[in-house]
């Protein structure tokens, strides 16, 4: 095993993640990143999507909604509004919000509601970046 | 004297008052538990959010971003966060006293102000002064992040637009379970944050790779971050609450045992002077009788 990085995951209801993990693949905003050990310091702002870190054979999946993550001294930190583990995740309520967000950007898509059309976009990657996380248990 | 009876249901009366107080007291004790440890589990985000921005705005021009820009001020938002039920002593009452307090001040500067007003004591108090933009009632008891942003986002539009040129919050700082003070935070134009001390190594590696650059990440940044400054208002205004109705009902459920204890010292100078006159009745009775 080589060198590891300290993977630290914190949302508004407490700290998700502390552990020493090898390597770390983050939804950035402009793409998605890996980050190793002794990255150079880094700020980048987060999507909604899949968070997955490696630890020797395991590899972890996380459910992030928007936020930012730093690296700084070997130690890359999440700070996210929300994250979920595949177990936390209800699949039956992610695959009815997915339906549910499709069908309003159908609608919306006559109406061209500017806002509303926002909200069922979030929505929709909230529920695909869930059902994601979920399927790959 | 009151009479005996009349007494007795007094007596009764104030027991159940106690217990009722008593109730309230240990599910206040509960919920500040809960409550509390929401406030804990926070505290690493906003401590984690406060070193990033504090790296971020070190450099930064502070009328590069719209949500940072000075301007002269004449009209100043005052968002008031309070709790929605009552029977919490005077915590209310003092963030809501301290809110009249500024809007005195900043009225006597010339200046307009207008309330947004988180938690339905607070609206139902500054309702009559007729400056309530927008009010978030039942909200305080069960609220999560995005009933902050949702907040955050509001006020941030009419800051934008122009509508105000400031805003503050005000809400109770929970210091211990006996203590929480009104305070006031600055809340738009977005303050630099301070760089706090001991944080010489930090600075040391201050040029940090920007993904994607210093601007986008302060324009995503900063509404992430007010919506921050409010949730944190408002977890800390649900743990004074709990706390402030902890000591008011324990206060309460002491003064209903003094009341007792002086009612019982009623009751039984009543129903001994009723013994006696029916002894002496009695007593009487029978000397008739001889």
């Amino acid at each position: 095993m080589g060198q590891q990085i300290r993977l630290e995951v914190v949302t508004p209801s407490g700290a998700k993640v502390d552990e020493d993990v090898d390597i770390v693949n983050a939804p950035g905003f402009g793409g998605d990143f890996g980050v190793l050990a002794n990255h150079a310091p880094f700020l980048s702002t987060i999507r909604i999507g899949t968070l997955t870190y490696e630890n020797g054979n395991k590899r972890e999946s996380l459910m992030v909604s928007g936020g930012f993550c730093e690296v700084s001294n070997n130690k890359i930190t999440f700070l996210v509004e929300s994250a979920e583990a595949g177990t936390d995740i209800d699949v039956d309520r992610a695959m009815k919000a997915k339906e549910r967000a499709e069908k309003r950007l159908n609608q919306s898509a006559q109406q061209t509601e500017e806002l509303n059309r926002r909200r069922a976009e979030i929505a929709l990657q909230r529920a695909v970046a869930r059902l994601k996380v979920a399927k790959s248990l | 004297m009151a009479s005996l009876k009349e007494v007795k249901t007094k007596i009764s009366g104030v027991k159940k008052t106690a217990q009722i107080t008593k109730a309230m007291n240990m599910v206040a004790a509960a919920k500040l538990r809960g409550a509390q440890d929401k406030m804990e589990a926070f505290r690493p985000y906003t401590s984690k959010f406060n070193d990033a921005m504090s790296n971020l705005s070190g450099g930064a021009n502070t009328n590069a971003f719209p949500l940072m820009e000075i301007r002269e001020v004449k009209t100043v938002e005052l968002v008031i966060v309070t709790s929605d039920r009552g029977l919490c002593g005077s915590f209310n009452a003092n963030i809501v006293k301290l809110a009249f307090k500024k809007m005195e001040e900043y009225e006597a500067e010339g200046k307009k102000v207008s309330f947004v007003c988180v938690g339905k004591k607070g609206y139902q108090l500054l309702r009559k002064t007729g400056k309530v933009r927008k009010s978030y009632t039942e909200t305080m008891g069960s609220f999560q992040m995005f009933n902050a942003r949702e907040i955050a986002t509001d006020i941030t539009e009419q800051f934008l637009n122009g509508t105000t040129d400031k805003v503050e919050t005000l809400y109770g700082r929970f210091i211990s379970v006996a203590r929480q003070v009104p305070a006031t935070a600055p809340f738009l134009p977005v303050q630099p944050v301070e760089q706090e001390e001991g944080t010489e190594e930090k600075k040391a590696s201050g040029d940090y790779i920007y993904e994607p650059s210093t601007e986008e990440i302060m324009d995503v940044l900063q509404p992430l971050y007010l919506n921050v400054l409010i949730y944190h208002a408002m977890l800390e205004v649900g743990a004074c609450e709990h706390a402030a109705r902890m000591t008011a009902m324990d206060n309460a459920t002491s003064a209903c045992k003094d009341i007792v204890k002086n009612l019982t010292v009623v009751y039984n100078k009543a129903r001994q002077a009723a013994v006696t006159n029916e002894l002496m009745d009695i007593v009487g009775g029978a000397e008739a009788l001889k």
